[in-house]
């Protein structure tokens, strides 16, 4: 029941997209998801979305697991839809009571519904793609100037994939200790909001202990191997640029360059 | 009276995705009342997601399960009496404690039923001395606590309920030699005193052959034995080929047999196999 979230969950294959250094993909990302809010017109979005598919194709991830990290964010995105459908001046189309449909609130709601969903696979093949390890390396590194005017990166990236390590296993934690409450009798599901609220205290405060328990043993498990911050620490994979990801870094650029003469200036 | 039976129960993990995996297969038993059975299996052998059916937490993907003559899964079986009825006690139950004293804690399971404070507050205090916890644990915070003492807390915390079977899956993972003799001496004393079924999972042999009438010896999701210990045991090469192993003692005899004394090598427990080489002993004109 607490399996469907993709985001943060590795999918292993091996593809080209796999193999990518993790910045390229971070980079990418990032200029993705910029690039579905330069663009705003119909030939932009369908750029984008070319690119995606062949993104998808490329990553040999089946698109299932893309739609499933969706069902996440399926109530912002209908409220978003809602909200711009209903409430965007212009053109008016239909209108029914306090209510009216204009024509720039369709283009408006059906970009907006574009988006996010565009957003949240970008980023759900990015990690779907990348183990959480590989990313936050990935991060170290391209945030790695950020050093000289005294930003934390290495314990910033330490933290993330710590945290994103824990993800499934605390799920996986939260699942066993919900059946052995159901198994003494706990109701999670029905009740009024409070009902629910208080039924909840068997199950977080396990969850909370567990999760001091596992960090306790985490930090004398990295103590014992004398871990003491990123200084002078070396990497036994050190992230170095291969032809495969300047040739990436080239696509992304095209990609840029399109969606920006296409989808912002042409029309 | 309380019977629990499977008939041609499948379980499929993650079904449709590239991870599928068949964690039960065709599974049949029938459990009486009152057995004491010994479910034994290698690691990802199927034994954990298998009692997660008996109590309803896991549905079969295909097969039905049957509670007292009546299908668990249908829309008007009570669970909630069913979890009443087969407590189960999961692999290491002390993570789940959350009161702030011993007490409450234990009685979480009753109270979740419905009953009276006065009946809640008997059956916790009963459960609490049936585990062997003395008084003057009863108001301290559960995480003050040793292991084998918050074990015994957490498995109160399901006896409160007053199973009929009582389904303990590796109850002395993580315990040492003596909190483990400690712990399932007390629920094969429970038995005897209550008469109530226990399930003991396990993936060692040594540990239920003591205690258990029946072993059920799990592989790959598949039934591989089901019978009195000794029978199982008598299969000790095949065991083996799955990772398993029987007794030492069954080994003892097998080799003090090759060696030429005669004995019986369907022993299973220690005390057995002393009388019995004993007995041998004497008989060999020396």
């Amino acid at each position: 029941m607490l399996r469907d979230i993709t985001l943060g969950q590795y999918y292993q294959t091996d593809s080209v997209i796999h193999r990518l250094d993790p910045r390229v993909k971070l980079t990418a990302t990032i200029c993705y998801i910029i690039s579905l809010f330069i663009v705003d017109n119909v030939i932009g979005y369908i750029i984008a979305g070319l690119f995606l598919a062949m993104i998808i194709k490329l990553s040999r991830v089946p698109v299932k697991f893309m739609i499933r990290g969706m069902k996440a964010i399926l109530f912002l995105l209908i409220i978003a839809v809602i909200f711009n459908l209903f409430l965007t001046p212009g053109e008016v189309l239909f209108s029914f009571w306090k209510l009216q449909i204009t024509k720039e609130g369709i283009r408006l709601a059906g970009f907006m519904a574009i988006r996010l969903v565009f957003l949240i696979m970008g980023s759900s093949v990015m990690t779907l793609t990348t183990t959480p390890n590989n990313l936050t390396d990935g991060m170290e590194k391209l945030l790695g100037p950020l050093k000289r005017i005294r930003v934390p990166v290495h314990e910033i990236s330490m933290m993330m994939s710590i945290a994103l390590r824990f993800i499934p296993i605390l799920l996986e934690e939260t699942d066993k200790i919900m059946k052995a409450q159901i198994a003494r009798g706990a109701d999670f599901e029905s009740g009024n909001l409070i009902k629910k609220a208080k039924s909840l205290v068997p199950l977080l405060v396990p969850l909370f202990i567990s999760a001091f328990r596992r960090a306790n043993d985490l930090a004398m498990a990295m103590e014992a191997r004398c871990y003491r911050g990123g200084e002078h620490r070396t990497k036994m994979k050190p992230l170095i640029y291969q032809k495969r990801d300047r040739l990436a870094y080239g696509a992304l650029a095209g990609y840029l360059v399109l969606c920006v003469i296409l989808g912002k200036i042409l029309l | 009276m309380s019977s629990l039976i499977l008939d041609h129960v499948n379980y499929i993990y993650e079904a449709g995705t590239a991870m599928e995996f068949a964690a039960l297969k065709d599974i049949n038993l029938v459990i009486n009342k009152g057995e004491f059975i010994g479910l034994i299996g290698h690691t990802g052998s199927g034994k954990s997601t298998l009692v997660q059916h008996l109590n309803g937490l896991l549905a079969p993907s295909s097969g039905n399960i049957f509670f007292d003559g009546a299908d668990i899964h249908d829309s008007d079986f009570d669970k909630k009496r069913l979890r009443s009825k087969v407590g189960l006690v999961f692999q290491y139950p002390e993570h789940q404690l959350f009161e702030i004293d011993v007490f409450s804690d234990v009685c979480f399971g009753p109270k979740n039923l419905g009953l009276d404070r006065k009946e809640v507050e008997l059956r916790a205090y009963a459960a609490l001395k049936q585990v062997g916890l003395s008084d003057e644990y009863f108001y301290q915070s559960p995480f003050d606590l040793s292991g084998g003492q918050k074990r015994r807390v957490a498995i109160a915390g399901v006896l409160a309920m007053k199973p009929e079977i009582l389904v303990l899956d590796e109850p002395t993972a993580g315990l040492d030699p003596k909190g483990r003799d400690e712990i399932l001496d007390q629920i094969a004393k429970l038995r005897e005193e209550t008469g109530i079924t226990v399930i003991l999972v396990s993936h060692s042999m040594e540990d239920v052959a003591k205690y258990v009438s029946r072993i059920i010896v799990m592989n790959r999701g598949q039934i591989m034995f089901d019978d009195v210990p000794r029978e199982v045991f008598s299969h000790y090469k095949e065991l083996e080929s799955v990772g398993l192993a029987a007794p030492q003692v069954t080994y003892i005899m097998q080799a003090l047999k090759k060696s030429g004394l005669d004995v019986d090598t369907d022993i299973t427990t220690i005390r057995e196999a002393k009388t019995e080489i004993l007995r041998a002993l004497k008989k060999e004109p020396s």
